[in-house]
């Protein structure tokens, strides 16, 4: 009921909403078609949209992951790499590829780009919006595709799939086991914590904001309200009109948001499992703190870069090992909900 | 041959074919009933597919919305070539296009010769079952339904409640009494031709096709008129979730289907190339005469409904946040809270460590940081000891500690020192067991080296924190469970209210105590007090310690006794 009675935020909510895209649709000038395959992209099918920079690491893994759970077809924007990542994805035979010199920082960290791409292309389609680094697990997802998830989830009256982001990492310091490209990376990335999450609820666009895991536990535990933010709602059945407003951790219209039970029950959901440190990890923290790309206000986050760029061991003697999706489900940390 | 199918179809025909080439292998006809909003192409597709199967026929085509007498005009149509153009046909089943028989046809075949009479079709009436979704039962019948409730619910709510409002009601036909069931059945040739020859058809016609649902009851109601013996119970399995939708069936329930010895499951998943492949094999060897018997298989469904509705209680997710007095418990296990007890007692920690096997930490909302059993600095689940991290969120604090520890009991200290932003989550919490000596807080202060004048201070300052948590603890809104002994009356006969808490915890052998904790020396403590009161400050949440020295503090040593 307390919903319906603020129609002065929802009104505001409403122009916001507008105004992002308004935004998006200017920045489409930023951005140069390399690779312009949508043409293939079929009804019902299911799309992933990433801005990516030097990710040719994570890629091969990545592409394979979403393919295997049958994402049909990727729109990638590529911000400036010079490690191949743009050749790379130009070859694929079912990415379509954009370039953009521009700041990652003004585009509102990539969204503005993908805004627009999904406007022209994602509308009617169950779309995953992700970062290169995120890997999507959900229940039964090794023997049920994405096409399962998202008709049960249209069948349950669902337009959104919430997950927590849930940082892996390598028990000794992270630049000591060295990652291939195209291997899995949870070989090396096997730990995780599992039990320090806290929640409260954001009234203004009803969102979840989820803190805790390794990075508040080491880099933040003096000033917690900094921590990084865990809830992401990576899977939307798009619409042209809607809008992610900071990261994908929360969208307009705000009713996306609701991607939880507040009556005590469990809604189905998933885990994105980060693959933020991988080897790579210390350099680039060095070159991410000299470029401020990252953050609204980066000068906050120094001393977080210093401590990654220290090569830190985020392992821990209550770090819990990763088994298998039907372990996090145990520990309550995705849930099959009414999905049996 | 004694069974013909009548399917209807909709969808997913290449599923579809599949299955009718199974049924017909096994020399069953088959009657299809193809949506009429299936495009004309794909129809005529389908039919060329199937033309060189002789007993398979396909039916005049209605439009079947979910919900309208689309579906059973359909099943009327089909039923009525079934049985005129396959006269040796004893039984008709019907099935969808997404039905997979789970076992060989021939079992059914046999099943369904050994109970010639009996017709397999779940009826009730709606005064027996809470089936129903959104609230319609009786009213499915009495009521108008004109507008689509998947398209215009609006409008379909408006007008159900303006026909309650208006007391507008329609008049059932003579003799029936309404039934309701899964609309999967499977009824013989006498039953079926008699709901389809009645002369009152027409009647009956008119009045359930403005019915809601009429699939799930319109032959559930006229069966009851004509059969010789009804079996209320669907041959088909078919389950559905809280929101009253069917579940569906993918790979992995491949050894659940087979547990429920069913002979025909919906609805399947297209895509579910294994059960498919699995089940359209007829394997002769492997045939079992098991009784179907989907209850073996319940549990799986009622436990979704349940952590779809209920949830784990003690669990905050991403996808479970319950609001405020929703939440079913803010922990998911009892856990003892001790206020004072190690204040008073030298080693009551690793005394009721090893007394209830308890995992026992030390004050866990301390000031400095969560003073975790053993000094670690995480506990399970990477849970940081950080005080700053803990006071962010000191409810997800303790809800997490409790969550991460599941199958161990926790116990920790409390005192008017630690934090008290969780004091009233604690009252609140019915997990909670809250064990208080109140005043124990002036034994440090006691054993202390500070000055005097700053006991004083201090000693005031912990009094009125004490005080202000007695009343959140006596409050209206408490649910824990909570006792409270002044220092007096604690020292005074320590035995039972120890015994008491340790049985509480529930863990203990049933000997009773064979040890009990050392209790600290309180030589002096009674003057220690009268000081505090000549000072101006007075202390009464201990109770009455007289300034003489106590004759059971001054004894060398207390002889550990057992209480019973």
């Amino acid at each position: 009921m307390e919903r319906i009675a603020d129609p002065v935020m929802a009104y505001r909510l409403r122009w916001k909403r507008r105004r992002l895209l308004h935004r998006a649709f200017r920045k489409r000038r930023q951005l140069a078609t390399v690779a312009d395959r949508t043409g293939r992209i079929g009804p019902g099918d299911i799309l992933a949209a990433s801005t990516v920079r030097n990710e040719a690491i994570r890629l091969p893994y990545f592409l394979d992951h979403y393919r295997r759970l049958g994402v049909d077809h990727f729109l990638f924007v590529d911000n400036g790499s010079d490690d191949g990542t743009a050749a790379y994805l130009a070859q694929q035979p079912d990415v379509s590829l954009w370039s953009t010199p521009h700041s990652y920082k003004l585009s509102r960290f990539g969204l503005d780009w993908l805004t627009w791409l999904q406007m022209r292309h994602a509308h009617g389609h169950w779309c995953l919006t992700l970062d290169a680094d995120e890997i999507l697990v959900y229940p039964y997802h090794d023997t049920r595709p994405l096409p399962a998830l998202t008709e049960w989830l249209e069948r349950a009256g669902a337009e959104s799939f919430g997950a927590l982001m849930l940082d892996m990492y390598p028990k000794g310091p992270v630049r000591s086991q060295v990652y291939d490209a195209g291997r899995d990376p949870f070989e090396i990335l096997c730990w995780f914590d599992s039990g320090n999450y806290t929640i409260t609820r954001q009234e203004k666009h009803w969102n979840l904001w989820v803190q805790g895991g390794p990075r508040a536990r080491l880099f933040f535990a003096d000033r917690p309200r900094r921590a990084p933010t865990m809830n992401k709602v990576p899977l939307v059945r798009w619409h042209w009109r809607y809008v992610y407003v900071n990261s994908t951790h929360a969208l307009l219209p705000r009713r996306l948001n609701l991607v939880y039970d507040e009556a005590g029950g469990e809604k189905t959901s998933g885990v994105l499992l980060h693959t933020k440190f991988l080897h790579t990890i210390v350099e680039k923290s060095a070159e991410e703190k000299r470029r401020r790309e990252h953050f609204a206000n980066s000068a906050l986050y120094d001393s977080y870069y210093d401590s990654l760029m220290e090569n830190p061991d985020l392992w821990d003697p209550q770090s819990t090992r990763l088994r298998s999706w039907r372990q996090l489900e145990a520990m309550g940390l995705m849930s099959r909900g009414g999905w049996i | 041959m004694s069974v013909g199918i009548v399917m209807l179809v909709h969808t997913a025909f290449g599923r579809a074919e599949q299955v009718i080439r199974h049924w017909a292998a096994s020399d069953c006809p088959v009657v299809i009933h193809v949506d009429r909003r299936v495009p004309a192409k794909t129809y005529n597709g389908f039919v060329k597919r199937l033309s060189d199967l002789p007993d398979v026929a396909f039916c005049a085509r209605h439009r079947c919305e979910w919900g309208t007498w689309g579906i059973v005009a359909a099943t009327q149509d089909a039923s009525e070539m079934m049985l005129e153009r396959f006269p040796q046909v004893r039984h008709v089943y019907l099935a969808s296009g997404s039905c997979l028989p789970l076992r060989p046809v021939q079992e059914l075949i046999d099943y369904l010769a050994a109970r010639p009479q009996t017709d397999f079709i779940e009826s009730a009436t709606t005064t027996d079952v809470p089936w129903t979704i959104g609230g319609l039962e009786h009213e499915r019948f009495t009521l108008r339904f004109p507008f689509s409730w998947k398209k215009r619910r609006w409008l379909f709510d408006a007008y159900v409640a303006l026909q309650r409002k208006l007391g507008l009601k329609r008049r059932l036909p003579a003799g029936i009494e309404p039934h309701m069931g899964s609309q999967w059945w499977c009824l013989t040739r006498q039953t079926l031709s008699a709901i389809l020859q009645d002369p009152e058809r027409a009647t009956y016609d008119r009045f359930f096709s403005k019915v809601w649902i009429p699939d799930e009851s319109y032959f559930q109601t006229l069966a009851r008129l004509y059969s010789r013996q009804i079996e209320s119970r669907s041959l088909t399995l078919s389950k559905f979730d809280f929101q009253g939708k069917p579940h569906i069936f993918y790979d992995d329930h491949l050894q659940l289907l087979r547990r429920s010895d069913c002979f025909v499951a919906r609805k399947i998943w297209p895509y579910a190339d294994k059960l498919y492949d699995a089940f359209l094999t007829d394997e002769a060897g492997a045939m079992k005469r098991a009784e179907p018997n989907p209850g073996k298989i319940d549990r799986v469904f009622a436990k979704a409904v349940e952590r779809r509705t209920r949830g784990r209680p003690g669990l905050f997710m991403q996808s479970r946040f319950p609001a405020a007095a929703q939440e079913n418990g803010l922990t998911c296990a009892p856990y003892s809270v001790f206020e004072g007890f190690s204040d008073l007692f030298e080693n009551f920690e690793t005394w009721l460590a090893k007394m209830t096997g308890a995992r026992v930490h030390g004050h866990l909302f301390a000031p400095e940081r969560a003073e975790f059993a053993g000094g670690h600095g995480t506990m399970n689940g990477a849970l940081s000891d950080s005080a700053k991290l803990r006071d962010r969120n000191a409810r997800a604090f303790l809800s997490n500690l409790i969550w991460n520890t599941r199958g161990e009991r926790q116990c920790f200290q409390y005192g008017p020192r630690d934090k008290r932003a969780i004091e009233w989550d604690l009252a609140t919490d019915r997990n909670a067991q809250i064990s208080v000596i109140t005043g124990a807080w002036a034994v440090p202060l006691f054993k202390s080296n500070l000055n005097f004048a700053d006991i004083r201070k201090e000693a005031a300052r912990l009094q009125k924190v004490e005080s202000a948590h007695l009343d959140v603890l006596r409050s209206q809104w408490s649910r824990a469970r909570i006792r409270v002994w002044t220092m007096a009356e604690f020292v005074e006969a320590p035995m039972e209210p120890l015994q008491t808490v340790i049985d509480e915890i529930g863990q203990q052998s049933a000997r009773g105590l064979a040890e009990v904790p050392r209790m600290t020396d309180l030589t002096g403590f009674g003057q220690f007090l009268q000081n505090l009161k000549n000072q101006g400050m007075h202390p009464y949440l201990m109770g009455d310690f007289s300034a003489e020295p106590m004759v059971e503090a001054s004894e060398p040593a207390r002889k550990p006794y057992v209480v019973k």
